[in-house]
């Protein structure tokens, strides 16, 4: 069924709960963190190891490296040929991927219980022992400029999206997109990458996540013998991000593109992100996204302006405090037919508005706890996204204590605080308020289409 | 209980049996429903899969996009309930059901807690049965449905895929978009909306896959709860498609920096004694891992995509081998001209016998890993039951991966791909393709 439109889904983001798995902690000598989740349902493993590190630790000039060494990393190394790694994985029945983030660099394989020590044995090879050659470079980088293309060039929504945070961040690399500006992604070397490489991976900046039908003894006893043994990176220092300037003016943006059916406004606030003991905030502020963003129907945004005022087709709210520095809040409105991006921008902040002074819907707020709770039970069907909330929590600046707090926190979090960490984000000072549609025609071009 | 069992000959190289045991009951209703179940007790909550087949196709004739509306209104009030009051009465019992509808069906995912089930299956019963279709929410749902059509207008995607469907089926339903066009679904009346729900939700086409926290007890009743207010039978299945025969190259201009290609022919019936072969054939040659032939040539050798697959794709009506690619304005003739050549190698001299060794083994392993949650395995088992799979497959469908035979394959990759026959839409600004007249 088709109603909603390709951008939405990125939109809504609930941080759900966590389930009460099995969870295992254990650090090896040389820093490498280890968290099993057991479940013993499936004889299936995910085998996961994370990498504090993401595009927003990219020297300036090569933005995209991050993500380009992540591919690189599928070639050779001191024991492995190019490619030899998926083929092993995929020749046992498993399958492989990587994903690269602002915060965190992550390469999993979901396979066979039995399969586990052999993920170990390949994936600790190109902890330390990546082995590039000059000819990997123009192919794999032809790759990710076809992947740049896809995902951002061809969608107008996309490149709002990069222009949108441009602004935002005045300062901080999470303004630069984490595949990279075109420009430098087509000339990422392969000393950049090495470089990369060498400052950044090692057994000291990593965590190993195992979710499935694992005994955490054996994966800890298995992780002695192939990560155990690889000497901490002595390049690797704590994480010093650059800071935010205080942002002292509202930033305006109008995008024009012929490729845009559907005209919308979106306004991303810098809002403060879960930090380690901390919360509480955040929490608000995950809740507030439901309240105001939630399902149309029920949500303040929905039912204000697509049922009662009829001004918009679409509304969302969304947050997330999965970050290791300040992250965003963002509200979005698609005006109905009829309506301008000036009426519904003004619309969206009656709204908004009118909720701070009518303060949260105590029925919603425990429809939205209830749904949290649940969330827990339903997300224990899934152990791949268990393993992949622990592995973003702890490249996130989080321990696990935080993540096993959340669910409670959430559940804890009063209308109160829900308002009052609404306000103190609201502030257009902080704020980029971003018009996406089409150029204005002229009549006889209208007519032709 | 969910356990699956993976035999040790795993090892590199040798294809030894491997299981994937997955007990399921079939369960008959005392009405007269059929499901299958996995009991999975361990969480507490169950994972329902209905089908409605027919879907999309069964729109009846100009009122096309009217079944996929009349989706998007089961959960805009039902009963007593207004839209709102539908979405409240949802979300204070942490119940989720999403209506999904395609050309060979109309699907239901649902998830309820044990805690609340009763209340839960009661709401989503009167969804199906009673819904109300008030005219504020057909306006405002059809608001929605038409900025999706217009946003499809400008999405390179979806006018490769509405263009291959509309040179490749004709006046077939599968040759429209389903959604319908701003004209076809802004004369959609209440009426329509109705006979729409009627031609599709009824019990002579539900299928049923249950996995989690009930028994079969429990779960007959259920069912008849559920679904025993339905009218009878819908409307009647479409015809097989006409697929064209003759191979052609499309380009829809359209200012994008890279060019989205789909491509294919006819394909094979799952009924076809050569089925397998050409499912594990089409696996090696352009299946969805990264070790796939097509893939190798285009993204790993020569860097002109960022990824590229064909799958036989078998609809209701339609067997069709299918493929997909984006590559850049200035290097996707390139590609095609690889995905060409390569259409061509594989249609006469198959793969070599380390290849089909190679994808059988991940075939194999593969498997069992589908199994890994109830919402998974209730979507599988109903999958299977529509496919007219025996309720037995699962232990059954890794030997028939392992008998394929060289044989089969040469036998199988001459019949399967066709460069004479081979359809391209592309859209964007290719750089040196000339569409065929």
């Amino acid at each position: 069924m088709r109603r909603l439109f390709a951008y939405a889904a990125g939109f809504a983001f609930l941080a759900l709960p966590l389930s009460a798995a099995e969870v295992t902690t254990h650090t090896l000598e040389n820093g490498m963190e280890i968290v099993v989740l057991e479940d013993t349902r499936a004889p299936v493993v995910v085998h996961m190891v994370w990498y504090r590190v993401g595009s927003a630790d990219e020297p300036a000039g090569t933005s995209g490296i991050a993500h380009f060494l992540e591919h690189l990393m599928f070639k050779a190394t001191d024991t492995l040929e190019s490619g030899e790694l998926s083929q092993t994985v995929a020749a046992n029945g498993g399958s492989d991927n990587a994903f690269t983030s602002y915060d965190f660099t992550a390469y999993f394989q979901r396979v066979a219980a039995d399969r586990l020590e052999l993920m170990m044995e390949m994936e600790s090879s190109r902890m330390d022992g990546l082995r590039l050659v000059p000819e990997d470079i123009p192919t794999e980088r032809g790759v990710v400029v076809q992947e740049r293309k896809q995902r951002t060039d061809n969608s107008p929504g996309a490149l709002f999206g990069e222009q949108r945070r441009a602004a935002q961040f005045l300062n901080h690399r999470y303004g630069v997109p984490i595949i990279g500006w075109m420009h430098e992604a087509e000339r990422l070397s392969m000393e950049d990458a090495m470089a990369f490489y060498d400052r950044h991976y090692g057994p000291n900046n990593a965590i190993l996540v195992v979710a499935g039908d694992a005994d955490p003894d054996e994966v800890i006893a298995m992780a002695e013998r192939h990560y155990g043994v690889i000497p901490a990176n002595p390049n690797i220092v704590p994480r010093e991000r650059v800071a935010e300037p205080p942002q002292l003016a509202e930033r305006r943006l109008v995008m024009e593109d012929a490729r845009v059916a559907q005209p919308y406004v979106i306004r991303t606030y810098l809002a403060p992100e879960r930090d380690a003991g901390d919360q509480r905030e955040a929490a608000a502020l995950t809740l507030l996204a439901e309240v105001l963003g939630g399902t149309g129907a029920t949500s303040v945004l929905g039912t204000k302006l697509e049922f009662d005022r009829q001004v918009s087709i679409y509304t969302s709210a969304f947050y997330s405090g999965l970050s290791l520095d300040d992250t965003t809040f963002g509200l979005v409105i698609v005006p109905a037919e009829g309506v301008s991006l000036e009426e519904a921008e003004a619309a969206l902040d009656g709204a908004v508005a009118e909720f701070f002074d009518e303060g949260v819907d105590p029925d919603q707020l425990d429809r939205i706890k209830m749904q949290l709770r649940a969330a827990q039970i339903y997300e224990a069907d899934n152990i791949s996204s268990l393993a992949r909330r622990y592995g973003a929590a702890l490249t996130s600046g989080l321990t696990v204590a935080d993540v096993e707090a959340w669910p409670d926190i959430l559940q804890d979090i009063s209308a109160e605080e829900i308002v009052a960490a609404g306000r103190a984000v609201f502030n257009r000072n902080n704020a980029v308020t971003g018009w996406l549609r089409a150029p204005e025609t002229g009549p006889e071009l209208e007519a032709t289409q | 209980m969910i356990r699956l069992f993976l035999a040790a000959a795993l090892a590199l190289g040798l294809t030894g049996p491997v299981r994937a045991a997955v007990d399921i009951v079939e369960v008959t209703s005392p009405g007269g429903i059929t499901a299958w179940l996995v009991e999975e007790e361990s969480i507490p909550f169950l994972a329902l899969e209905i089908r409605f087949q027919g879907g999309s196709a069964l729109d009846a004739p100009g009122k096309r996009g009217a079944i996929n509306l009349m989706t998007g209104l089961l959960e805009e009030g039902a009963g007593d309930l207004d839209a709102r009051g539908f979405a409240e009465a949802r979300e204070a019992l942490a119940a989720s059901y999403e209506f999904d509808v395609f050309n060979d069906a109309l699907s239901i995912s649902a998830r309820f807690l044990t805690e609340n089930r009763d209340e839960a299956v009661d709401l989503l019963r009167s969804a199906l049965a009673e819904t109300r279709f008030d005219q504020d929410a057909i306006d405002r749902v059809r608001a929605q449905v038409i900025a999706g059509i217009r946003n499809d207008a400008t999405d390179p995607n979806e006018i490769a895929s509405d263009t291959f469907a509309r040179l490749v089926y004709g006046d077939h339903p599968y040759g429209s978009s389903d959604s319908g066009t701003e004209a076809s679904v802004s004369a959609l009346t209440r009426d329509d909306l109705i006979e729409a729900r009627d031609r599709v939700i009824a019990h002579d086409r539900i299928f049923v896959g249950a996995a989690g926290d009930i028994t079969p007890e429990e779960l007959g009743p259920l069912l008849d709860r559920l679904l025993g207010d339905l009218p009878e039978a819908g409307a009647p299945m479409p015809q097989a498609a006409e697929v064209a025969a003759d191979g052609f190259l499309e380009v829809v201009p359209f200012d994008v920096p890279q060019s989205v290609a789909f491509f294919g022919h006819e394909g094979i019936s799952r009924d076809d004694p050569d089925f397998f072969a050409a499912f594990v054939l089409n696996e090696s040659f352009g299946g969805s891992g990264r070790q796939s032939r097509l893939s190798d040539e285009v993204r790993e050798k020569r860097g002109l995509t960022y990824g590229i697959g064909t799958y036989l794709v078998d609809y209701d009506h339609a067997d069709m081998v299918l493929g997909q690619v984006a590559s850049g304005n200035e290097v996707v003739a390139e590609a095609i001209d690889v995905v060409r050549a390569e259409w061509a190698r594989v249609a006469e001299t198959g793969i070599a016998e380390d290849e089909l060794e190679a994808i059988k083994t991940y075939l194999t392993g593969a498997y069992p890993l589908r199994f890994d949650g109830n919402g998974p395995i209730a979507r599988i088992m109903v999958g299977m039951q529509m496919q007219g799979l025996p309720i037995d497959y699962i232990n059954t469908r890794n030997d028939k991966v392992n008998a394929v035979t060289m044989e089969d394959i040469s036998r199988v990759a001459a019949r399967l791909y066709d460069p004479e026959a081979l359809k391209f839409v592309v859209v964007g600004q290719p750089v040196g393709l000339l569409p065929t007249d």
